[in-house]
């Protein structure tokens, strides 16, 4: 069920990136289990600079550099699981999160059912979706390929709170967990959640309430609604934005709640429209609140091509604010 | 006859191999379970009991009754599909085996897996794996965990000369090389990928000799010979279990059946088959022992014959996994949260 956040004055801010590194570290500081690996995660200190420090901290065999060598990352990673340990793989990007989609899928997703629950593979698999003139293998987002493998958790924070809340979850869970970051989001700010902040799997998060329509977000898109409400109040609509926070398992009571007092929807996502997010959004509400929709569920979403370099070709294909706010009034008006 | 291959060089120096302790009698009965086991699948899978993919591997028991018996209980092991000799061999109930062919809620994996997915978690028997190669990766976690937590401890991945081939085998044997990782890879060589002769698959298609690309000593054994794997088991895993990291060991067989039961085997001629099965692992073991006590290995053989009857009659009689069970066991919790924060 949504969730409205506590409203009491943050006790300290944070950003996304510091919350994902603290939470690693709270929790190899807890449980010697836990062990880090993928592609410049040590002495490089990561890509993206998640965890860096980490090495330093806690040593080479539980902060383990790998070749690049993506099969073997997730791989290495599910067969450390079954053997007791409680690793977090680093794959660089979700991109190359295609290399080793076997690992993922036959592998990680597979092993608890397949072998009659005997064993699981309780492993978190971090990637990052994200853009920024990198061109076609370097801008994807595979979201909803991941969210359609039963066997896999497939969760993606928008909020330091939820970053932290979401990956103890899936560090302390049982089963693989595909843990979704954003290359803009990094440095996003918000309040640091309370040490132990565990937010349990398929429960979207109520960000702010309203009468008219629901925008139904996750990740970086969540911002964006949120800028996409602020224009719409000052045009005299009331969005309602809800952050989706789990894409399996689905929150779909969030979704009828929502569109039981706004009964309108627009979904944003940032990957291609075709059997996206949005599809299985759409999907769900006719379903299930058929009579409660008063328009068609709208789709915000990328343009299908494969993303060019071309800065202007790039911002074309993407979805933004505009975007939004055009696909909120073509249903109100 | 062993052959063994320094780290650097790729020319094998030969090594006598000593197996004086070995107890053929626990030999014959092994390679029989495995014989008679499989043998009875195939009859079931005729029958229509059975169904999906069958990969038999009788003529290779020697591979899987030697190696398992040099693994420590507490060694970690993972195979390829054809994987029902590896099962029996550590310790699987042979009942709950053919269950799990025919599909049953006794199975070893509840019928959920079949043929190509028997596991035991209890004795370290991670499963067969379907995937060609997929779980040569899984290995090096499985090491990377055993030598955290239990310092001694090994994994032996056992894989069929055609998964060499395949990116994961590579990623596998690199990372396990860099990260000085206790695994025995060790290749079960039949000689074929599906129909396909490893020389027209594999630049090298002698598996043992890939690995001085990686810095790993290899051994090749005999695979028809239960002798030649124990001795070459022997040395391999001692090495691997000193903590120098990971080594390959390859042991060449053949499987007088074909790939599955689909198999119509139009690329071999019968006699390359009739001429393998004249090297019979089992028919060798049996003739040795007949000459010492023939008695003791009809005796044996009857002991055998009772148990997999029974393990058929088992699979017959037990029911089919309830329906209403069909979406357990895919995740623990949706919520993500532990069983026991229940």
């Amino acid at each position: 069920m949504a969730t409205l956040t506590a409203v009491d004055a943050p006790a300290r801010t944070t950003t996304i990136r510091d919350a994902i590194r603290d939470t690693l570290r709270s929790e190899m500081q807890r449980d010697s289990r836990v062990v880090l690996l993928g592609e410049d995660i040590g002495a490089y200190g990561g890509s993206y600079a998640v965890t860096r420090g980490l090495v330093d901290e806690f040593g080479v065999e539980r902060v383990r550099d790998t070749p690049i060598a993506e099969s073997a990352i997730v791989g290495a990673a599910v067969g450390a699981a079954m053997g007791g340990l409680r690793p977090v793989a680093e794959l660089m990007t979700t991109n190359i999160a295609l290399v080793a989609i076997d690992q993922i899928v036959n592998h990680a997703a597979k092993l608890r059912h397949m072998f009659g629950d005997q064993f699981g593979a309780p492993v978190v698999i971090r990637m990052v979706n994200g853009w920024g003139q990198l061109a076609a293998t370097h801008s994807q987002s595979f979201d909803a390929w991941f969210a359609h493998v039963p066997g896999l958790h497939v969760v993606a924070p928008s909020s330091p709170a939820d970053a932290a809340g979401l990956l103890r979850t899936a560090m302390r869970g049982e089963d693989p967990v595909i843990f979704i970051e954003h290359s803009r989001q990094y440095a996003q700010k918000g309040a640091a959640a309370e040490a132990d902040h565990m937010v349990p799997f398929g429960s979207a998060r109520l960000v702010r309430s309203g009468s008219d329509v629901t925008l139904v977000a996750y990740s970086y898109c969540v911002p964006m609604a949120e800028a996409a409400a602020d224009r719409l109040a000052a045009e005299g609509i009331s969005a309602e934005v809800l952050d989706l926070r789990s894409l399996r398992p689905l929150d779909r009571a969030a979704l009828v709640d929502s569109v039981r007092r706004t009964h309108r929807v627009v979904c944003v996502e940032e990957s291609w429209r075709s059997f996206g997010v949005g599809a299985e959004v759409s999907a769900t509400l006719q379903e299930l609140a058929f009579d409660e929709l008063d328009a068609p569920v709208g789709r915000v979403a990328a343009r299908e091509v494969p993303m060019p370099y071309s800065k202007p070709l790039e911002a074309a294909c993407l979805p933004g604010i505009d975007d939004i706010v055009a696909a909120v009034l073509a249903q109100i008006s | 006859m062993v052959f063994a291959l320094s780290r650097e060089s790729t020319a094998p120096n030969v090594v006598p191999a000593a197996v004086a302790d070995l107890d053929l009698w626990d030999v014959l009965r092994a390679m029989l379970r495995v014989r008679r086991f499989e043998e009875l699948a195939g009859q079931s899978y005729a029958a229509g009991k059975v169904g999906g993919f069958l990969h038999l591997a009788i003529g290779e028991e020697a591979v899987c009754v030697g190696a398992t018996s040099v693994l420590a209980p507490s060694d970690h092991l993972l195979t390829h599909y054809r994987d029902h000799g590896w099962a029996l061999m550590r310790g699987m109930d042979s009942g709950r085996c053919m269950a799990e062919l025919f599909g049953k809620a006794t199975g070893v994996s509840g019928g959920r897996g079949g043929s190509m997915h028997f596991a035991d978690a209890r004795r370290r028997m991670w499963g067969g794996y379907a995937i060609v190669g997929g779980h040569l990766t899984l290995a090096t976690g499985l090491a990377w965990a055993a030598r955290v937590q239990e310092p001694g401890t090994i994994v032996c991945a056992v894989f069929g000369e055609g998964a060499s081939n395949i990116g994961e085998f590579h990623e596998a044997a690199n990372l396990a090389a860099t990260w000085n990782l206790p695994i025995l890879f060790l290749c079960e060589n039949n000689g074929f990928g599906m129909g396909t002769r490893s020389a027209r698959a594999a630049a090298v298609p002698e598996v043992a000799r890939r690995a001085a690309a990686y810095g790993m000593p290899a051994w090749q054994v005999d695979g028809m010979d239960v002798r030649d794997v124990v001795a070459g088991m022997r040395e391999a895993c001692a090495f691997v279990r000193s903590g120098e990291g990971p080594a390959i060991l390859e042991a060449h067989t053949y499987r007088f059946r074909g790939h599955s039961m689909a198999d119509p085997e139009l690329y071999r001629d019968k006699a390359e088959v009739e001429e393998m099965k004249a090297r019979d692992p089992l028919a060798g073991v049996v003739a040795s022992l007949r000459a010492i006590d023939s008695a003791r290995v009809d005796e044996i053989t009857a002991e055998v014959e009772a148990e997999m009857q029974a393990a058929v009659a088992f699979a017959e009689s037990s029911p089919f996994p309830d329906v209403a069970t069909l979406e357990d066991g895919i995740v623990a919790r949706p919520d993500g949260l532990t069983r026991s924060a229940r």
